[in-house]
């Protein structure tokens, strides 16, 4: 199996098959058995001809990758167990020149020992490797990969301190892959009482790997990174060391877990030929009707009838008996044919709600609009797109916008050119919503800019998963959702502009009034204050749009009504008139004009 | 064609009889041909109804401001009326030949962003003419922009960018008050010289200007009679030169002398203080003005503005413009009728050309058929010729010879 993969142009999805639904551990021995099947696989040559597409490919970027292989972990475990995650990423440098100890700790279940050899130590080992589901990691290759670079580069072990159970000790293993048998050399083992402080929670996992790796700031950096994962998951809390000392935290803005994701059965169109083949080969199902049925999702006995009769078969025909050509017949049938779509609810999207929540707290801007799009449909894997908006405020306004992307809640900071949500952002056309844009070119201005895929199944471009791959059904959706967030936008900044217009005229009649009053007074007597107070008045009447507030259909709101507002805007700072500092700005013009 | 030239033959004949043979005709022929030209004077000092005085202005600012005050206090929106100083609302009265400001007016109020600030500066120099008046001070239009000129509170904004945005508030308080700018104790700078059979009463000194020196008297800014008053005058008319080296010319040459006349000059174009000097000249002693100008669209203009006002002071032609007054020179055929030498034409360019058919087209030009041949001959003639050149014939040419031939044969232009 792992040979398939040594082709680096081969995705890493459509070479993976997908399997029915089983009990875990029928499931583990399903890999276990294909481990085992392919023994004499290098696994050690299959890393190195492939580190590059894993993401180990530079001291830098080997950092980033070893911090999101550990961190998309715990969140999946906690999120599982109904934990709000608390995580700590730590890098501490060792005395070898470009050597850091990664240290990832979580509050999560904890992993029982007897898993925690294939966890760290096995590729392919992992509790998703099989599910059709919407999982942050999808192959479980991760952390164990992380490890094994570490072991290649420094030639040290892996530590792993686990607590699954409250009431018992953690315990401590020393564990080192070994790249022959894909398999854990355990060094040390022992139970474990020193925790501190560090699992307050009752349970969790500490991991140390020490590997060759330099941490620099930047748009692909951890500091990104885990900014990101901030955003995209507001129910996590995670602090961050840097090499440097410099700690950041990212701290928790929402109570509420994202929804339990439900396992579905494949969807007749998500599935290659030689997964089918393959799930013949192993199904319990006796009879075709009984595997398509039992197998896969939106198979009725009709479309049964349909897709054996292909291959000149009936749904009574046994499962040991097909050929490969039939095999082959029932695929281009399966195809061909019109299924339901997959249903949708195994989707957790971030939520609008959340996405303002975790962009709120991350970036400092005055507005932001977040839409999340009903599930969709490509290639028989349901998908949603969900976007958002951040503007204004501290953001610099003279900058190309930044485009944050994820794919079931995992930024993704490389390849931005090639992923598809970079190309949607700049289809949009921009200039409708108020914002300038070079031709063909991300829009400038003080706007980040927030994509998340979620899908059971995300095309990414590699494996390594860095971007997402074009597909019309998903690029339709990303645009569809941008669209709407710069409609929001659209509507705040013409209200802004209004506002501001309005404030702004009020000011100049302001800064006025007190001189006409003083000059009035001293030529008629009248008293000062009593023409101050009464043309404040008249200039307030005259500007009163300034305290109006307006919905987003530019609507008057009645003072009663105000405080409802759309769920999918935040504004944090009203608009409030932006102080004109001196003349220049008002009348700079009005007074060359007047000296020739 | 043919008959074209012959005819032009004749006329240079004639020119050239009467420059080179006539003998200069004596002064006593110029007295006898400018009496006739004199007028019956008026019996009062022309002015403008509104005003009147000091008291009047003020009144007309405290009517103003109070209404705006009252305006204010009921929470309205306060608001000037004042006359449109614009081209496109001047008049042409043709009965009376002179430049009219029409009816049309404009509303400047606070609330309005593009006049909240012009109406801060109109109400800011109200006050600040109401102080002149109450001092009974005079301030130049410099002094009048320094007066109002501060930091407003609480900004960073002056209440004037520069002396233009006091000067044009103060020209729209000119019309909004029906008041002039001297009424409003405000003057602009000096310019001109007077010299002369005469003697008139400045703020209460007798300047007698037939004693001036070299340097003559210098025309006040503000010419009105409160001012100036005619003490004693033997002066048969006034000659009025375009400029300074020209008027010193006849100066030194004690034209005025000679001639029994005033001699007056108004340093290109005439400042108010000339003009209105002049129209009192003109109303009040009955004498005829003549004007001595260059021969080109400068020169043509400067005549038009002193006869018929200007567009921009149009709501104080009344008060500033002379319509007697005659056109001298210099003419475009002088260059033959002198025989000049062809150093003195200086070519006409395009915006010469355009000045003179716009100026051509005026209808209190274009009336006027000799001025209509006048300008005609210039363009054909294709060039343009200043007072000086006259010089090149002789230095006393102009004064001893060119002006008394015109005076006496009453040679001029309407």
């Amino acid at each position: 199996m792992l040979t398939l993969r040594t082709d680096p142009h081969t995705p890493w999805e459509g070479a993976l098959p997908r399997m029915a639904k089983k009990k875990a551990n029928s499931r583990r021995s399903d890999a276990e058995r294909m481990a085992s099947q392919h023994r004499q696989a290098n696994i050690s040559e299959y890393f190195d001809r492939n580190i590059a597409q894993l993401g180990f490919n530079s001291k830098q970027k080997a950092l980033v990758t070893a911090v999101k292989e550990g961190v998309d972990n715990a969140l999946d475990a906690c999120e599982e167990f109904g934990i709000l995650p608390s995580l700590l990423v730590q890098t501490i440098p060792m005395a070898d020149q470009d050597v850091l100890k990664l240290i990832i700790r979580d509050n999560g279940p904890g992993i029982p020992r007897k898993s925690i050899d294939g966890v760290f130590a096995q590729l392919l080992y992992g509790s998703k490797f099989h599910r059709v589901q919407q999982t942050r990691g999808q192959q479980g290759i991760g952390i164990s990969a992380a490890g094994m670079y570490g072991l290649k580069t420094t030639g040290q072990p892996v530590r792993v301190v686990s607590k699954p159970q409250p009431k018992k000790p953690a315990f401590e293993v020393i564990l080192k892959i070994d790249v022959e048998r894909n398999c854990a050399e355990i060094l040390e083992e022992r139970e474990f009482t020193d925790t501190k402080d560090w699992f307050p929670d009752g349970t969790g996992v500490h991991i140390e790997i020490p590997m060759k790796a330099v941490h620099k700031k930047g748009r692909q950096s951890v500091d990104a990174y885990l900014e990101q994962t901030a955003i995209a998951n507001p129910h996590a809390e995670i602090e961050w060391r840097a090499p440097s000392g410099e700690v950041f935290l990212y701290e928790r803005s929402s109570d509420e877990l994202p929804p339990a994701t439900k396992e579905i059965d494949p969807h007749p169109h998500g599935v290659e030929l030689g997964d089918l083949e393959r799930m013949l080969k192993k199904t319990p199902e006796k009879k075709l009707g009984g595997f398509f049925n039992k197998e896969f999702s939106r198979f009725s006995p009709s479309k049964v009838k349909t897709v054996t009769a292909a291959a000149k078969l009936t749904p009574q025909s046994w499962v040991a008996s097909v050929e490969h050509p039939a095999i082959v017949k029932m695929h281009d049938e399966m195809l061909a044919t019109k299924f339901m779509a997959p249903s949708t609810d195994c989707l957790a999207p971030i939520d609008a709600k959340n996405l303002l929540r975790g962009l709120s707290k991350e970036i400092g801007a005055e507005f932001f609009a977040a839409e999340t799009r009903s599930p969709s449909v490509w290639g028989g894997s349901p998908f949603l797109v969900e976007a958002a908006i951040a503007y204004g405020g501290k953001l610099p306004g003279d900058e190309q916008s930044v485009v944050y992307r994820f794919a079931n809640r995992v930024p993704l900071i490389y390849q931005q050119s090639g992923c598809a949500c970079f190309r949607a952002v700049q289809e949009v056309a921009w200039k409708g919503y108020g914002l300038s844009q070079p031709r063909g070119a991300l829009p400038v201005g003080p706007l980040v800019i927030l994509l998340h895929v979620a899908s059971t199944s995300v095309p990414f471009t590699n494996p390594a998963k860095e971007a997402v791959a074009e597909h019309e059904e998903i690029a339709k959706e990303m645009k569809l959702a941008l669209q709407k967030c710069g409609q929001h936008l659209k509507r705040y900044l013409s209200r802004r502009n209004r506002m501001r217009r309005e404030s702004e005229r009020r000011d100049v009649f302001h800064r006025y009034i007190g001189e006409i009053a003083a000059n009035l007074s001293a030529i008629t007597g009248a008293v000062q204050e009593d023409l101050v107070s009464s043309l404040t008045a008249t200039a307030q009447r005259h500007t009163e749009a300034a305290d109006i507030e307006l919905d987003d259909e530019g609507n008057v709101i009645e003072p009663s009504a105000r405080g409802k507002t759309d769920p999918n805007v935040l504004i944090l700072e009203t608009a409030s008139a932006p102080q004109v500092s001196d003349d220049d700005t008002l009348f700079g013009n009005a007074s060359s004009r007047r000296s020739r | 064609m043919a008959k074209k030239k012959t005819v032009r033959k004749t006329t240079r004949k004639k020119a050239a009889a009467r420059s080179s043979g006539g003998a200069v005709p004596s002064p006593a022929v110029v007295a006898k041909k400018m009496k006739k030209l004199r007028k019956k004077p008026a019996k009062k000092a022309t002015r403008r109804a509104g005003a009147g005085g000091d008291a009047g202005v003020g009144k007309a600012i405290l009517g103003e401001s109070g209404r705006l005050a009252k305006q204010a206090l009921a929470e309205k929106d306060p608001q000037f009326t004042i006359p449109v100083r614009a081209n496109s609302n001047t008049e042409w009265d043709e009965a009376s030949r002179i430049l009219r400001m029409g009816d049309r007016t404009q509303i400047r109020e606070l609330f309005n962003l593009g006049q909240a600030r012009k109406f801060m500066q109109t109400t800011l120099q109200q006050r600040g003419v109401l102080e002149l008046l109450e001092q009974d001070k005079t301030l130049s239009l410099r002094g009048m922009y320094y007066k109002g000129l501060h930091t407003i509170a609480g900004t960073k904004e002056k209440t004037f960018g520069d002396q233009d945005e006091s000067d044009t508030v103060l020209q729209d308080l000119e019309v909004l008050l029906g008041a002039l700018r001297e009424e409003l104790h405000v003057f602009a700078k000096k310019r001109g010289t007077m010299v002369g059979n005469i003697t008139v009463r400045d703020a209460g000194d007798e300047i007698d200007c037939r004693r001036m020196g070299t340097g003559g008297y210098a025309i006040p800014s503000i010419c009105e009679p409160d001012v100036i008053e005619f003490v004693k005058c033997e002066a048969d008319f006034v000659l009025h030169v375009e400029k300074d080296t020209v008027w010193s010319r006849f100066n030194e040459d004690r034209f005025w002398e000679k001639h029994n006349c005033i001699l007056t000059e108004g340093s290109g174009q005439p400042p108010r203080g000339v003009r209105r000097l002049l129209q009192r000249l003109n109303a009040e002693l009955g004498l005829p003005v003549i004007c001595l100008l260059d021969c080109d669209p400068w020169g043509h203009y400067i005549y038009s503005v002193i006869k018929q006002g200007s567009m921009s002071l149009a709501f104080e032609s009344e008060r500033l413009a002379v319509p007697e007054a005659k056109f001298l020179g210099i003419r475009a055929d002088d260059y033959e009728r002198c025989g000049l030498s062809d150093d003195v034409k200086i070519a006409l360019d395009d915006k010469d050309i355009k000045r003179a058919k716009e100026i051509m087209a005026y209808p209190w030009f274009a009336d006027r058929r000799p001025w209509k041949k006048e300008i005609e001959r210039m363009l054909r003639n294709g060039f343009k010729m200043e007072v000086e050149s006259l010089i090149t014939k002789e230095i006393s040419y102009v004064t001893e010879t060119y002006v008394p031939e015109r005076l006496a044969s009453g040679d001029f232009l309407d």
